[in-house]
């Protein structure tokens, strides 16, 4: 299935991705490609199969609930790009 | 010693023979030497080996060493590791060292191996030949200008070349296997839960497993013993205790049922690689198992399905990565919406950004019925043919890949003959089997890998499948030219 230039920017703003007029092109190509290899699911006789999330059909495991992390937030934060006072930095938002 | 084997290793530890300093040293003298020409390794860590080796040595002289104790490996960029660089061969974490540990890596090092570094990788594990990594592609030991496979193609070209006798892998929908079988090592990828996910970077969480990748499943068996079991802090962890891989190596394959796809011989498949496959089923036979044609119908859907799956959990994962926790961001945003959306765009690399796409509209309004739900639908049927095939059978039998490692930049303009790479492998992500790619002989200089695939929990027995074969056969002993 191609994809037009409107759908690949819509895609684009969904993902968080700057997509330039150059670019949109060649996704639209590529893209292209792919969606087509997938339409070949089309085929499967799925009818009522039901979907497989898992592998072993296991849900998630539950914990008690009790405290199991401790405050590391130094730690994380020293990977951050812009921090102040424990706190990340971004543009302004709210003016 | 660093042509030796992992076991061969650690009998000359445990004899004395050698040090883990001494051993350690060699292995990053030799990393120093052979990587200019292999680009493998992303990030050597001399520093912290060094250290590991003589708290190895020290741990040995006070009679605590266990079989792993000393033995030097390489992790690929995509496990975490505290104080050391984890670049998941992006440009996005090119500046990331991680807080904390991966359980792998945390447990490798507990039986106390060494880490001598970080291996190259596909950027985020999006790939089958390690060419979208930010640090460069990797060559194959076995031939200049050709790949290694991928996405753990640092980590199968290091062991390869015999830079480490070990190193850990990824496999999302082959990426343990491919580069196995493109660089002639043995690689194993776990049933699915097997081994933790924790501190492994997300590529599509339904689908990861990590695993080894060794010479011999020997070595294979030695390490997925100390790295898999149940994980507490991996909600997918498998609660079932880590079983003694090494214990079943030497059983006999009397009484065994190979089961060989017919799905699997068709058309697509190199004539070289048929051929050594058709060899070592007859040896297998030799060897006491049983060969019978099987079915899997629903194989040619799995890259199809695999291509929503993997890319829709993707999109999902890769949405931390906005420029604002950790790793890159942008110069100068205007605002929010640029700092993300720019940070994203350079950051990212092309196949990255393309696998987001595609996972991004797979999941948006309006298309969720008809890629993803159908395709989980899709995974239904695949795992139910192979529930089906071991009924009849014990293990599944086949090629690794269509074909032995092609030429660098050969397929990176079109990105579905690389998906294509992965035709034999991916369903067993999709199913969450355990399977595994072993030497099995040579198309001219470059290896071919046999592909051999269990049930749920069968580790052990495809282990012992692969030991047994490797008793008879030298293909695994065999040294790239220049890396004697």
């Amino acid at each position: 299935m191609a994809l037009d230039k409107n759908t690949v920017d819509q895609i684009a703003t969904l993902a968080r991705l700057s997509v330039d007029a150059d670019d949109n092109a060649a996704y639209q190509d590529e893209l292209g490609q792919i969606l087509a290899l997938v339409d070949q699911l089309d085929a499967a006789a799925t009818g009522d199969v039901a979907p497989l999330a898992h592998p072993l059909e296991l849900t998630a495991r539950l914990r008690a609930d009790e405290v199991s992390e401790t405050d590391q937030r130094d730690a994380f934060q020293a990977t951050a790009p812009a921090v102040a006072s424990g706190y990340y930095l971004v543009p302004k938002v709210i003016d | 010693m660093y042509l030796n084997t992992l076991v061969a290793q650690a009998r000359a530890l445990a004899a004395g023979e050698i040090s883990s300093t001494e051993l350690t040293r060699l292995h990053l003298d030799r990393c120093q030497q052979l990587d200019s020409r292999l680009n493998a390794i992303i990030t050597l860590s001399a520093e912290t080996a060094l250290a590991q080796a003589e708290a190895a040595d020290a741990r040995r002289a006070a009679g605590q060493a266990g079989p792993l104790t000393g033995i030097p490996l390489l992790h690929k960029d995509i496990f975490c590791t505290q104080g050391v660089r984890t670049s998941c061969g992006s440009r996005m974490l090119d500046n990331f060292v991680a807080p904390y540990d991966a359980t792998v890596v945390r447990r490798l090092q507990d039986a106390g191996m060494v880490m001598l570094g970080k291996t190259n990788m596909d950027e985020f594990a999006m790939g089958s030949s390690n060419e979208t990594s930010y640090y460069g592609p990797v060559t194959n030991p076995w031939r200049a200008q050709t790949v290694p496979g991928g996405s753990s193609g640092g980590s199968a070209a290091a062991v390869a070349a015999r830079l480490a006798a070990a190193a850990t892998g990824t496999d999302t929908g082959g990426s343990i296997r491919q580069p196995a079988a493109l660089c002639g090592i043995t690689g194993i990828k776990p049933t699915y839960g097997r081994v933790s996910r924790y501190g492994m970077i997300a590529f599509a969480s339904s689908l990861d497993q990590a695993g080894p990748m060794t010479r011999t499943a020997e070595d294979a068996a030695l390490l997925l013993s100390a790295m898999s079991g149940f994980d507490p802090l991996d909600s997918t962890s498998i609660e079932r205790d880590s079983e003694d891989y090494s214990a079943q190596l030497g059983d006999s394959l009397e009484g065994l049922t190979l089961g060989l796809p017919k799905e699997f011989f068709g058309a697509g498949l190199h004539p070289d690689v048929a051929a050594a496959i058709e060899t070592a089923a007859a040896e297998l036979e030799k060897l006491g198992a049983r060969l019978k044609e099987i079915t899997l119908p629903n194989s040619s859907l799995g890259i199809p399905a695999y291509y929503v799956v993997a890319p829709a959990e993707a999109s999902s994962n890769l949405a931390r990565f906005d420029g604002v926790r950790y790793g890159y961001r942008c110069a100068d945003p205007a605002d929010l919406q640029d700092l993300y959306c720019r940070s994203r765009s350079e950051g990212f690399g092309r196949e990255v950004k393309r696998r987001i796409m595609i996972g991004t509209y797979a999941l948006s309004s309006g298309y969720y019925d008809a890629y993803y739900l159908k395709a989980q639908q899709v995974r239904r049927l695949i795992r139910d043919d192979f529930q089906r095939a071991f009924e009849a059978v014990d293990v599944i039998l086949g090629p690794t890949t269509p074909a032995p490692a092609f030429g660098l930049n050969e397929k990176t303009a079109d990105p579905v003959s690389m998906y294509l790479n992965d035709i034999y492998t991916v369903t067993a992500n999709l199913a969450g089997l355990p399977a595994m790619s072993l030497p099995a002989g040579f198309s001219g200089e470059l290896p071919i890998g046999m592909h051999l695939i269990g049930n749920y929990f069968s580790e052990g027995r495809l282990l012992n499948v692969a030991h047994r074969y490797q008793q008879v056969t030298d293909w695994h002993e065999r040294v790239p030219e220049g890396c004697e």
